[in-house]
């Protein structure tokens, strides 16, 4: 029997016992989401590339498959994953980034991981195995249900397979850096990206604004002249430390907010806590001992990241978006056994 | 006969909305009848023009009381059928919510209501040197919640994408009344990716009132070259050899011969119209960048065995090479009474066999094809020119249709691209999906609509549907949903 066939049976027998699930695959990510007690349910052997044809701009692997694996063979071709995803661990998969959403410093200008989604083949909480979209651009036979998967913490399918758009790497990619404040960081940012300026990352932190360039060599260049600033050493550990969360401003064992919101947002001063920014403004990462991080940027999505005090990852859905969110659960997964309660205790 | 349950309707409806702005009246009616897809017509029982977000709000819970269904229409411009009326439901158009609320400039964005067209945003919009990415090829007519409703690509999708990745969010009537915000104006937002699942469900799940949609920068620079070819399938293999040389053009579009020589007769873009293929390939960005990449293209066109090859030499010839794939679909159409577009994607890599298998079809039910397609993404828009005063030829046009969208499906491909299904492609649904994977969509739909009062019909074939449908397509000896009684 295939590994996907006795997945299928596996869920398909929880459905008939009501029994819940935890999807498991690499164990990158345990942090994230909340924390549920429920059988794992181990999807990390279903690995292996599909199909991946550079000219057609898709990869198709099996869920299980490990991003680094992927990565190495689009590479070999001069092409990525522009989501540019975190991996937050060796043996984290594709599956398991796809399911939690994940993107990293790219995110910003070239998309988020849904905006590269194709298809996928996904198991429901009915033991159906049911393909989606498919392995073309453009497609709009039925719902998105494959984007709905992306970030739904596996909530509504065990994901099996998946196609992505992938994109060719830049010519040449340069950093720079300039020395300013939050405030000024932010209204450079937005100046720079109204000019079309060939930006791919941000950050800012303590007093620094960093910033990637990606493009044809002359473009990169050319840029470099008019924006000044100086040359950002080590620039590609700088943005794998922002992308892998091993920068300095992630410490171990402190509360770890993540905010988004619209990038122009204006700066404001946390009071006894640390912050940093990524994507031109758009997600800003506050850490610390914090009394009530709703004190800070009212209008904005919150994310209780890592080293969560309590069970509460997420931020409340008002109340027609939650009962909403519960029927569409219950549409992929009637029983309620996959993940139950992984985003919000009543889904 | 006064229709008693309608005049019932309209005391209630009037609660919500001025008289001059319901439609009962036969004659008022008629424009209504179809969608761009003229093909089907069904004249609505009543039409609701409202003028404010809060009216559509007061209609919606109208019909939800009364049971009476809702097919929402935008512009009416859709090519799949998915604004056809019902006889005994309520046409609600959003043509009136035609205001732009806001720009911000800082964050790009603009919040627009639903009945603003799709160029209204760019016009708006270039006071800040911004510009909305996605561009049908009705931009000047069809509206921003039609967009959404369809997914609506355009001729730039490879680089910038469809309209599900250009919206921050949306809000939503239910149809229950309620009013939900989903998405936000920034990255993302709390729960389920909502705004992708609301993109392209073509009114099947809640009412469109509001959209904000990202903007962008205009380009500093744009710069296309018009590639001839002996074959189609060469133009194909250019386009592969393109993109394997790491660049992604803005756009990149392919003609055939009839196409070509339709176009050129219509608005005389330039065409070499001896060309069998003829390719576009525009890049767009910073001016060192597009100058030295167009370098690069240019000589990978010749190598993938160009022709001739001809660079707009300025921003006047651009437009006019443009003009002539832009003017595509009303020139073929000036080549027969009528003509039916189809819109299949498939990997660019079984574009040679599709291509080869549409001509030989062609040849056998007598009906000429002139094939437009969206190369950089393989979207066909295979046009099928017929006569529909000759009995039986529209038939022979739906069926010869048909079976190129199962074709498409056969090489890994689908059965739209970005027309949507609607009306027109729903049986072609049954051989795209299991009965299994028809039945998720159902309950998906049920999770929003238990009752299937917005668009009912549309999109999502029932099973039954697919029954009847599969008496007429056995696929290699196999009915599809053999587990369902026939009748």
């Amino acid at each position: 029997m295939s590994i996907i066939e006795q997945l299928r049976e596996t869920v398909l027998d929880a459905y008939k016992s009501k029994t819940p699930l935890a999807i498991t695959g690499g164990r990158s990510k345990t942090f994230f989401g909340r924390s549920i007690e429920a059988t794992p349910l181990e999807v990390a052997s279903n690995t292996g590339i599909i199909n991946y044809e550079p000219s057609e701009l898709v990869i198709t692997v099996r869920a299980g498959t490990r991003l680094s694996e992927i990565e190495t063979a689009l590479a070999e071709h001069r092409q990525m994953l522009a989501f540019e995803p975190p991996h937050f661990g060796k043996t984290a998969t594709l599956g398991g980034t796809i399911a939690c959403g994940f993107s990293g410093p790219r995110r910003a200008s070239a998309g988020a991981a849904r905006d590269f989604i194709l298809g996928t083949k996904i198991i429901n909480g009915k033991g159906e195995l049911l393909k989606f979209g498919g392995q073309v651009m453009k497609n709009v036979a039925g719902y998105d249900v494959s984007r709905l998967m992306t970030g739904a913490l596996g909530t509504l399918g065990v994901l099996t397979e998946l196609s992505l758009k992938v994109l060719p790497m830049p010519e040449k990619e340069t950093s720079l850096c300039f020395e300013c404040s939050e405030q000024t960081a932010l209204d450079l940012l937005q100046q720079w990206l109204g000019e079309n300026q060939p930006l791919s990352a941000s950050s800012f932190y303590r007093g620094t604004l960093c910033v990637r360039l990606s493009g044809s060599a002359q473009a990169i260049d050319q840029t470099v002249q008019s924006l000044g600033g100086d040359t950002l050493e080590q620039a590609s550990e700088h943005w794998l430390s922002l992308r892998e969360q091993t920068h300095h401003f992630f410490k171990k064992d402190q509360p770890l907010w993540r905010v988004s919101l619209p990038p122009a947002t204006p700066a404001q001063a946390i009071i006894d806590a640390d912050s940093l920014f990524e994507w031109h403004g758009g997600q800003r990462w506050i850490t610390g001992d914090i009394d009530n991080i709703n004190t800070y940027y009212s209008d904005s999505y919150k994310t209780f990241f890592r080293n969560k005090i309590n069970n509460t990852p997420f931020q409340p859905l008002p109340a027609p978006l939650l009962s909403l969110h519960q029927r569409i659960k219950q549409a992929m997964d009637p029983e309620g056994i996959l993940n139950p309660g992984k985003i919000h205790k009543d889904f | 006969m006064p229709d008693i349950k309608q005049q019932a309707f309209i005391r209630k409806l009037r609660k919500h909305i001025p008289a001059s702005c319901i439609l009962s009246e036969s004659a008022d009616l008629l424009p209504y009848e179809c969608d761009g897809l003229s093909a089907y017509r069904q004249t609505p029982w009543l039409v609701a023009l409202p003028e404010t977000a809060a009216q559509v709000q007061g209609i919606v819970r109208c019909c939800h009381e009364s049971s009476i269904a809702i097919v929402a229409r935008g512009a009416g411009t859709g090519l799949s059928g998915g604004a056809l009326p019902i006889n005994n439901g309520l046409l609600l158009s959003l043509a009136k919510l035609k205001d732009i609320l806001s720009i911000d400039p800082a964050n790009r964005l603009a919040t627009v209501q639903p009945g603003v067209r799709n160029i209204a945003i760019t016009q708006a919009a270039s006071k800040y040197g911004l510009y909305y990415a996605p561009d049908p090829s009705s931009q000047i007519a069809c509206s921003i919640g039609g967009n959404v409703a369809e997914n609506a690509g355009g001729v730039h999708c490879l680089k910038y994408g469809l309209t599900v990745h250009n919206i921050a969010s949306l809000k939503i009537i239910t149809i229950e009344g309620e009013q939900l915000t989903i998405g936000s104006a920034g990255f993302d937002s709390p729960g389920y990716d909502l705004l992708a699942l609301l993109t392209g469900s073509e009114g099947l799940l809640g009412i469109i009132t509001e959209v904000t949609v990202r903007l962008l920068p205009a380009p500093e620079f744009a710069q296309v070259i018009l590639a001839s070819f002996s074959t189609v399938e060469a133009a194909g293999d250019a386009v592969t050899a393109v993109i394997s040389s790491g660049i992604i053009p803005a756009g990149l579009e392919i003609m055939d011969h009839l196409a070509i020589r339709a176009a050129e007769d219509f608005v005389h873009a330039g065409y070499p119209v001896d060309a069998a293929g003829l390719l576009l390939c525009e890049l767009d960005g910073a001016k060192t960048e597009v100058i030295s990449q167009m370098e690069s293209v240019k000589e990978t066109l010749q190598k993938a065995g160009a022709n001739s090859l001809l660079i707009a030499k300025d921003e006047a010839e651009r437009q006019r090479f443009w003009a002539g794939r832009k003017a595509a679909f009303p020139a073929v159409g000036r080549l027969a009474p009528d003509y039916y577009c189809m819109d299949g994607t498939i990997p660019r890599k079984h574009l040679g066999k599709v291509l080869a298998t549409i001509s030989q079809w062609s040849a056998e039910y007598g009906l000429p094809v002139a094939n437009v397609f969206h190369a950089g993404d393989g979207n066909l828009h295979p046009l099928i020119l017929y006569d529909a005063n000759k009995p039986g030829e529209l038939e022979r046009t739906e069926e010869f249709g048909g079976r190129i969208l199962e074709l498409c499906i056969s090489v890994g491909g689908t059965i739209t691209g970005e027309h949507g299904v609607g009306m027109e492609k729903i049986n072609q649904m049954c051989s795209q999906f299991t009965a299994a994977e028809l039945q998720q969509f159902h309950a998906i739909k049920a999770a929003f609509d238990p009752e299937g009062l917005l668009n009912p019909g549309k999109a999502i074939p029932t099973l039954v549907r697919c029954a009847e449908f599969g008496q007429m397509h056995v696929h290699q000896g196999a009915l599809p949903f053999p587990e369902l009684e026939r009748f």
